[in-house]
């Protein structure tokens, strides 16, 4: 195994640019387009019948166990393109928890959250997403250590902010 | 006969001066190579988001000087919009151009001190360009320091406003680093644009490609410098950041060196909404009339900012109390290094240490 080549060479626009003509002026500039939960519902559901989904203002429900096709739906599809997990968490509301993807979408400036409910508290776990995008591994793994939910098939499930051997799950509502 | 070897692992960190704060690296080797690389964190961990929920609204803002505690005031501004936003409050004009004065400095005072470190992780020569850069970055804390009377953690600003109007002494000083930045950064450029040593140690060096990077949730110059034109200010403009003109600088590799150089231009950037943001400055009160106690209503936001290293995002979720049911940050830092491990591998020991230093990391922030 061997390093790449390496040299030095100047970029051709080291020089700063002084005026910069066609940037927007003031007060332009468009704002990142919220999705509507209900139509990206309807369009995953003629998609991909039978999956369960549900939309809710600017928020999409899915099953977990239809969280992948869903999810992979959302990247793939070409007027979606939702290619960044852009944040990702959950919250205990004691008797149940929602896992929360931010997806954003840079090629056309929208986003959406999505999200999955899972009842009860104990052997809670949703499929990993680090197979779509990669930016839910650290993540992933800061909601395992600190909530309790379990990603199956995450290359690398680990406590990361608290240590092997920690009691519980910090950020659970019941822990004090 | 070839020759027998196996793997070596080796931590670097957590106690080591090029690791940014309490990091470690478990670094497995085949000779001088690095094969495999494995981010170890936590050291730091203060259980930020369990804080929040004992604590109010306004008591969780001297807690955000603690994240990323090179840009604190950064992150003032990150979570008084987030508590804005769900809340429905107005923050008064002059409050809104004092607090881009405040974030720009911030960025250009991060950015100092990311591209400080970064040459001397390089060992472009042991400490002078840094010290090169807290020359500039003085400047800077003093103006921070005439505005809340701290040097690190400001506690500045305020939901619906800031703390205070500006100092008198406090524009004139402004006025007079925005006239002299450029041409020290033209300083920074000459000394160190073509410096053999960082060309040599960072031109394609710790290539993050521009798909890996969408794909592993970078954010800020370290996405930037892969080529995405990507930066909220302009893509989601919040506060008053679409008053403002300026351009956002992208490299194309998306090596060590293009994220040093985006770092630069951004600083330029920076000095021309400052110039723009002081010639606009208008009067009136830096504080919306808001209670004691802010009790937004129950719902949630996920509201973000262009940090100084990136994406500063904060979800929280209202019941209606005096305090966060639940509050996230998403730190910009601690998302950068999910693809440290793809940029590091085929690279030897010191070039880790320089890929790492290009990426900007405060261990506040990624432990939080």
């Amino acid at each position: 195994m061997s390093s790449p080549a390496r040299g030095p060479a100047l970029r051709p626009d080291e020089a700063p640019r002084e005026d910069c003509p066609g940037e927007p002026g003031p007060e332009e500039g468009a704002l990142t387009r919220h999705l509507s939960g209900a139509e990206v519902a309807a369009e995953v559901q003629s998609a991909l019948p039978g999956v369960g989904v549900k939309g809710e203002g600017g928020t999409l429900w899915v099953e977990a166990r239809d969280l992948l096709p869903v999810a992979r739906y959302l990247k793939d599809e070409a007027s979606l393109a939702m290619d960044c997990l852009a944040n990702f968490t959950a919250v205990d509301y004691l008797d149940h928890f929602e896992v929360v993807y931010h997806l954003l979408s840079l090629q056309h400036n929208h986003s959406l959250v999505l999200k999955v409910r899972l009842e009860g508290r104990e052997g809670l776990g949703v499929p990993s997403v680090t197979p779509l995008w990669k930016g839910a591994d650290l993540q992933e793994r800061e909601v395992y250590d600190l909530l309790g939910i379990a990603f199956s098939g995450h290359p690398n499930l680990k406590r990361i902010l608290t240590w092997e051997g920690f009691p519980g799950h910090a950020l659970r509502k019941d822990f004090v | 006969m070839a020759l027998r070897t196996e793997p070596i692992v080796l931590n670097i960190g957590p106690q080591h001066p090029s690791t940014h704060g309490v990091f470690r690296m478990r670094v497995t080797f085949d000779g001088e190579v690095i094969v495999g690389l494995d981010p170890v964190f936590g050291y730091l961990h203060r259980g930020f988001d369990k804080l929040a929920e004992s604590r109010t609204y306004t008591q969780f803002i001297p807690l955000t000087d603690r994240l990323d505690y090179l840009a604190s005031m950064s992150n003032n501004f990150a979570y008084c919009l987030a508590v804005e936003r769900l809340a429905g409050i107005e923050v008064p004009e002059r409050a809104e151009y004092i607090r881009v004065i405040m974030a720009e400095a911030m960025r250009i005072s991060s950015h100092l001190m990311a591209v400080g470190f970064f040459l001397n992780d390089c060992g472009a020569s042991v400490y002078t360009p840094l010290i090169y850069m807290y020359r500039e970055r003085e400047k800077l804390l003093d103006l921070f320091d005439m505005v809340s009377g701290q040097r690190l953690t400001y506690n500045y600003m305020r939901i619906g406003g800031v703390s205070h109007d500006l100092p008198p002494e406090f524009l004139p000083a402004l006025r007079k680093f925005v006239q002299e930045m450029p041409a020290f950064i033209d300083e920074y450029d000459q000394l160190l644009a073509e410096n053999e040593v960082l060309l040599a140690r960072t031109k394609g060096v710790g290539i993050l490609p521009r798909e890996l990077a969408i794909n592993a949730s970078a954010s800020g110059p370290v996405l930037r410098a892969s080529g995405v034109e990507w930066d909220l200010r302009k893509k989601d403009p919040y506060s008053i950041y679409a008053r403002f003109a300026f351009d956002i600088p992208t490299a194309e590799t998306g090596d060590s060196y293009d994220r040093y150089w985006v770092r630069m231009q951004e600083m330029r950037q920076s000095v021309r909404i400052l110039e723009q943001a002081l010639a606009q400055l208008p009067e009136g009160p830096v504080r919306a009339e808001v209670p004691h106690l802010v009790r937004p209503p129950r719902g949630e936001v996920y509201s973000r900012i262009e940090a100084p290293k990136g994406e500063l995002g904060f979800y929280i979720v209202s019941d209606g109390s005096v305090a966060p049911y639940r509050l996230h940050v998403r730190g910009p830092s601690f998302i950068n290094l999910t693809a440290l491990r793809e940029m590091c591998l085929g690279w030897k020991l010191a070039d880790a240490i320089a890929i790492l230093g290009s990426l900007d990391i405060v261990m506040g922030e990624v432990d939080r």
